[in-house]
């Protein structure tokens, strides 16, 4: 209970400090606009239901955008202010303090979400409808936390690396073209397919998508949320290998 | 203003290329092979790949139209960001007073620092174009490879002249990549790289004549289908016209914010 309430706390301060900052408050609900204005010029008004999916797949890709280049460097970032000591010196457990920022930068997606469905709106006419408005809210937080724990897990996994935001910015595009935000999978090769199974975004732009357009989402859900709790636990091994490794060759404050 | 008015032609050749190649590589931590590598060789290949693949969907242009167009854009990414962070990194470090003090002419002083930011715009650009030209089958004329060239090289350059307005703006705004972002997606949308500029609204294919990359990409692509250089030497000229504007427009900009920062003291402020 006091892990779940450190986490949820953790999450709360994350939020309200990353509203507050241009690059990960500002720009992460800018950016996405840029690439979802282009997707709206791309499609134009010829083929409606393309559109509407696109606009569906380009309101959900902030929130890979906002979690892959930020959440790349949170291990860096605490290093680098001199908290990570502190984080790992306390008495819970170091994922519980970690993960909390990536949630929360999943989370600040969601800002950038509704911006684009009112940039379509306002700009665009773009009327998405809303086939399960129960099934909805329930997929969006789903894919927000998956997403989330696939930050935490790239957070961990690059930690070796000293510039470990620009391997989280190399991940952006490629994400947002396998997991089929913007195109549709059938498109792509066939040997991406299994690459695309594999990575949470995929099920839950798959669950978004059906909860508004129609469908079922409630399998994507499932996949989403099973790929989120694989992650996690992959992610919570790692880093106490990582916290074990840096204690005993006193490394912890290098980078 | 003495030692501005003596300095030789050695010593302002010598800030110019030695100063600006310094600079360059002090500032812009860009350079190492751990952030090269994902920003300057994988990046451009999987947004270009992003847009052919959108275009597929969207069943509008060819994939050389993607190709061309976000290779080019490419160069975008250091000639905004490596500009602001040469000239504006200077605040970040606290070095930009002992430069601002000293009585080096600023003609060399700042622009210096954008000839191996063109060159770096260049090499991302070319290499992008190569490198996505042979993954996806896209075939041109040999002829058309040292015209696409030089499209490319005038391309950098006017992006660079963006980059140093960006760079100018960099010492009154704090959030130097926010800015930079911003403007990189700007010329994303409004510049003709993913959607035709006869399907952008009247207003936004009007404002792109006057910014970098236009012209450029245009050239490149006619060049690509077979136009002979002096069929598109308008448009590279007008490309170089729009780059040399904003040279000139951020050269002073770099002027006037020094002058105010001197009389209100508030070069660290921001």
């Amino acid at each position: 209970m006091n892990v779940l309430r450190l986490i949820a706390r953790g999450w709360l301060l994350q939020v309200k400090m990353m509203s507050r900052s241009a690059f990960n408050g500002v720009l992460q609900i800018v950016w996405p606009l840029f690439f979802a204005t282009i997707t709206f010029l791309m499609y134009g008004s010829t083929n409606q239901r393309a559109l509407v999916s696109a606009a569906v797949g380009a309101s959900v890709l902030g929130i890979w955008s906002s979690t892959s280049t930020s959440g790349a460097a949170v291990i860096q970032r605490e290093r680098r202010q001199g908290t990570l000591e502190l984080l790992v010196a306390a008495p819970a457990p170091f994922a519980a303090t970690i993960l909390p920022v990536t949630l929360a930068m999943s989370t600040i997606g969601a800002y950038s979400m509704v911006a684009t469905f009112v940039w379509g709106r306002l700009l665009f006419g773009i009327s998405v409808p809303l086939a399960h408005p129960l099934l909805l809210p329930f997929a969006v937080v789903v894919t927000i936390v998956s997403v989330g724990m696939l930050g935490f897990l790239l957070s961990v996994a690059v930690v070796r690396f000293r510039s470990a935001w620009a391997l989280g910015n190399m991940f952006e595009f490629p994400i947002w073209l396998v997991c089929g935000f913007l195109v549709p999978l059938s498109l792509l090769p066939g040997w991406v397919r299994p690459i695309s199974w594999l990575l949470a975004p995929t099920w839950g732009v798959q669950a978004i998508r059906a909860a508004m357009l129609g469908g079922s989402p409630l399998p994507a859900i499932g996949l989403a949320a099973l790929c989120g709790a694989a992650y996690a636990g992959i992610a919570i091994g790692l880093s106490e290998r990582l916290v074990r490794a840096a204690r005993r060759d006193a490394t912890l404050a290098l980078s | 203003m003495t030692a501005l008015a003596t300095i030789t032609p050695t010593a302002w050749l010598r800030i110019f290329f030695v100063g600006g190649l310094t600079s360059y590589r002090a500032l812009f931590n860009w350079i190492r092979p751990a952030i090269l590598i994902p920003t300057f060789v994988v990046l451009p290949v999987f947004q270009i790949l992003l847009f052919v693949y959108i275009g597929r969907s969207a069943r509008i242009e060819s994939d050389e139209f993607f190709v061309i167009g976000n290779a080019l854009q490419f160069a975008a990414t250091p000639c905004l960001f490596a500009m602001a962070d040469t000239i504006s990194g200077e605040r970040q470090q606290h070095t930009l007073s002992l430069i601002l003090v000293s009585p080096a002419p600023r003609i060399p002083l700042f622009l210096g620092r954008s000839l191996p930011v063109i060159a770096n715009g260049f090499l991302a650009s070319a290499f992008a174009l190569a490198a996505a030209g042979l993954l996806l089958g896209i075939r041109m004329p040999l002829a058309a490879v040292l015209p696409l060239v030089l499209a490319i090289a005038v391309t950098s350059l006017s992006c660079t002249g963006l980059g140093l307005v960006n760079a100018a703006l960099g010492l009154r705004v704090r959030e130097t990549a926010v800015l930079s972002n911003v403007i990189f997606g700007i010329l994303l949308v409004f510049c003709g790289v993913n959607v035709p500029l006869a399907r952008l609204p009247h207003w936004m294919a009007v404002a792109s004549g006057y910014l970098p990359l236009t012209h450029g990409i245009a050239a490149a692509r006619r060049m690509a289908d077979g136009a002979p250089l002096n069929a598109v030497a308008g448009l590279i000229g007008l490309e170089l016209l729009v780059g040399m504007v904003y040279v000139v427009l951020g050269f002073a900009l770099l002027q006037v914010f020094e002058r105010e920062s001197r009389r209100t003291a508030s070069l660290d402020r921001f």
